[in-house]
């Protein structure tokens, strides 16, 4: 085999333990054997209760989210041919979390819950097409990163005001919560909130390998190769509103993720954007699990963000991008 | 001029303001320290040396104040006295105005005494020392004997000490009463907002302890305040949980206890109590440990009841 072929079969077995220690490791500090035992068996109800409503849960929103972000960040930055892409740069993250938090702190989520993911896809929804219709394709690395800039600020601003003009003063607080983003007490209730749509947004993404493929070619090249781009289009934009707006909706902003893990694995996949799209996918997967993981095992008692944690990899990962490609962005 | 240039600097720096009520300030207190400025200018001068107008920009001096006071001698409670779910009063502090800890609104209130906590914002407090208003600044009371000092300070101060007495006395009977009888004495755990919950060397300790519980937050190591997170609470069983009051408007915060997991605990006693009851120092405490030996008796009966029917 070659070592790209190694490349996906690595990435899952490494993301399988992830999500392994992300079900063993928490606060109450159990021994994994009787963990796993509980997990399956259900002996031990208190500790059962533990490991299937409290870990599981946690344990695949970190897997789905984590690998919806890295899709979408791969995909964007295949799409739209930009080393910076990247939903929380392009402001979709964090127009999801407006979204999201308009739909629960007014009451409206605690009417119908479907309320809380659709507004947050709606948000990511609107702030693609604004970012990319502004900037997009034809625009250049420098407008597209300006228009998400704007958006981005503009999304965590509203997101502030809302919280801070909310009725209940806790609200305040949870600032930190929507434009950080946590894992903390979810439950199957947001799994089954976020997971058909992260699932639906990531299939829809998976689709476009071969018109990634093509588009490394330049757009003309893409189109007398047959490629529909209009489809390929509305595939990219659709799927990064439904995969990133849904793991906004129940898990805040997590940043950084979909720009770090796509740059890390192109080298090892070949640059080729098809292989590129699974591996994202699990290495976001793995990348996300780490850092709650890490979040959980550095203070468990303080409920780390997850974005504090991606951007202490992330930022200094995002400096070096810049000092490398800053001749053609100038 | 000099007075203008300061009222001018103190409402630009004093914009923010102190978080939701004093319930989540922890750290450990270094002392009271009380600034002892000369009295201004409008002053008391009659024979009693009352002040007689006090402002009070923290929620405990708030409470002690409104308790402690003379008919108009407090002149401003702050906002967070007037909110019925962090204060035990609100309907008392009723029609007297809000202030909001900055210095300018407090100066125009020509205060001759200003009451405050020691984590209250310390820059409008510090301006309003320079313009020569007399700052008393009081500590977060950790056990019934700093609420009983600050009882009497308050008092002193607002030039009512046999007031203080009174109420510290008051307190004290509630506190005498019996606690329930116990060979084991049950587990409770005080969860707040977002998990947070009060170890030891808290006044919730004080009060979990005068009315015979023991308190899991401070067996589990927690001092002062902490999070006990939903995993550790499942696998602790504790006999009672006490919720606080909520908001009733969305947050995250107060989501923690709908988690379908916290069915789990099935055989927990679970009950909603004003905890404001327990946030300050003030008589009121004497309250809160009589309803909590309530649910103490409560429960001995509950599980009674679940023996006599197990060993059937």
């Amino acid at each position: 085999m070659t070592p790209q072929r190694l490349v996906l079969p690595l990435l899952g077995a490494v993301t399988l333990a992830l999500f392994a220690a992300s079900l063993l490791l928490g606060p109450a500090g159990a021994p994994a054997g009787r963990s796993l035992a509980a997990l399956l068996t259900g002996d031990n109800p208190a500790l059962a209760l533990v490991m299937r409503e409290i870990r599981l849960p946690r344990a695949l929103l970190g897997l789905g989210i984590g690998a919806a972000l890295g899709l979408a960040g791969a995909a964007l930055q295949g799409y739209l041919r930009n080393p910076l892409a990247e939903p929380g740069l392009l402001g979709v993250s964090a127009a999801a979390a407006l979204g999201a938090v308009l739909a629960f702190y007014t009451g409206l989520a605690a009417l119908l819950p479907l309320a809380l993911p659709l507004m947050a896809l709606g948000g990511a929804f609107a702030a693609t097409l604004l970012v990319v219709g502004l900037a997009g394709v034809a625009g250049g690395a420098l407008t597209l990163i300006l228009a998400g800039v704007a958006v981005s600020s503009l999304a965590g601003a509203l997101t502030s005001l809302v919280l801070n003009l909310s009725p209940n003063p806790f609200a305040a607080s949870e600032i930190m919560f929507w434009l950080l983003g946590s894992l903390a007490d979810r439950s199957w209730m947001h799994v089954a909130l976020a997971g058909p749509f992260i699932l639906a947004g990531m299939g829809l993404l998976l689709l476009l390998a071969r018109d990634l493929e093509a588009l490394t070619l330049g757009e003309d090249a893409a189109r007398s190769l047959g490629i529909p781009l209009g489809r390929t289009r509305a595939l990219a934009l659709g799927g990064t509103a439904a995969a990133v707006g849904a793991g906004v909706a129940v898990a805040g902003a997590i940043g950084f993720v979909g720009l770090v893990v796509p740059h890390l694995l192109r080298p090892v996949v070949g640059h080729s954007p098809s292989r590129l799209l699974p591996a994202a996918a699990l290495g976001g997967a793995s990348f996300l699990l780490a850092a709650d993981v890490a979040a959980r095992l550095i203070a468990p008692e303080r409920d780390l963000k997850l974005g504090v944690l991606t951007a202490l990899v992330g930022a200094p990962f995002f400096l070096r991008l810049v000092w490398t490609t800053r001749r053609r962005l100038a | 001029m000099r007075r203008i240039v300061a009222i001018l600097t103190a409402a630009f720096l004093a914009g923010s303001m102190p978080g939701p009520a004093g319930t989540m300030a922890a750290a450990d207190a270094a002392g009271s320290g009380g600034g002892a400025e000369p009295p201004s200018a409008n002053a008391g001068t009659g024979a009693d040396r009352r002040p007689a107008r006090v402002v009070s920009t923290n929620l405990c001096t708030d409470l002690l104040a409104l308790l402690l006071a003379e008919p108009g001698q407090l002149v401003s409670v702050s906002h967070v006295v007037h909110d019925p779910v962090a204060s035990p009063l609100h309907q008392m502090a009723g029609a007297i105005p809000e202030n909001h800890g900055a210095a300018e609104e407090i100066h125009l209130l020509a205060p001759d005494l200003v009451l405050a906590g020691e984590w209250d914002d310390p820059v409008p407090l510090a301006m309003l020392e320079s313009l020569g208003i007399r700052v008393e600044r009081f500590a977060i009371e950790r056990d019934f004997d700093d609420a009983r000092a600050n009882i009497r300070r308050v008092a002193a101060l607002l030039g009512v000490p046999e007031r203080g007495e009174a109420a510290v006395a008051e307190l004290d009977a509630g506190l005498a009463d019996e606690a329930p009888p116990w060979h084991e004495r049950p587990v409770a755990v005080v969860l707040g907002a977002g998990s947070w919950t009060s170890g030891a060397g808290t006044l919730t300790d004080a009060v979990l302890a005068a009315a015979g519980f023991r308190n899991l937050a401070a067996e589990r190591g927690i001092s002062g305040m902490g999070r006990l997170s939903l995993e550790e609470l499942l696998l602790a069983q504790p006999d009672l949980i006490i919720v606080g009051d909520t908001y009733g408007t969305p947050a995250l915060a107060e989501e923690r206890l709908r988690h379908p997991a916290a069915r789990g605990l099935g055989r927990t006693r679970r009950v909603a109590m004003p905890d404001n009851l327990w946030t300050c120092g003030t008589p009121l405490l004497a309250e809160a440990v009589a309803m909590l030996r309530a649910e103490a008796r409560a429960l001995a009966t509950e599980r009674a009841n679940l023996a006599g029917r197990g060993g059937r």
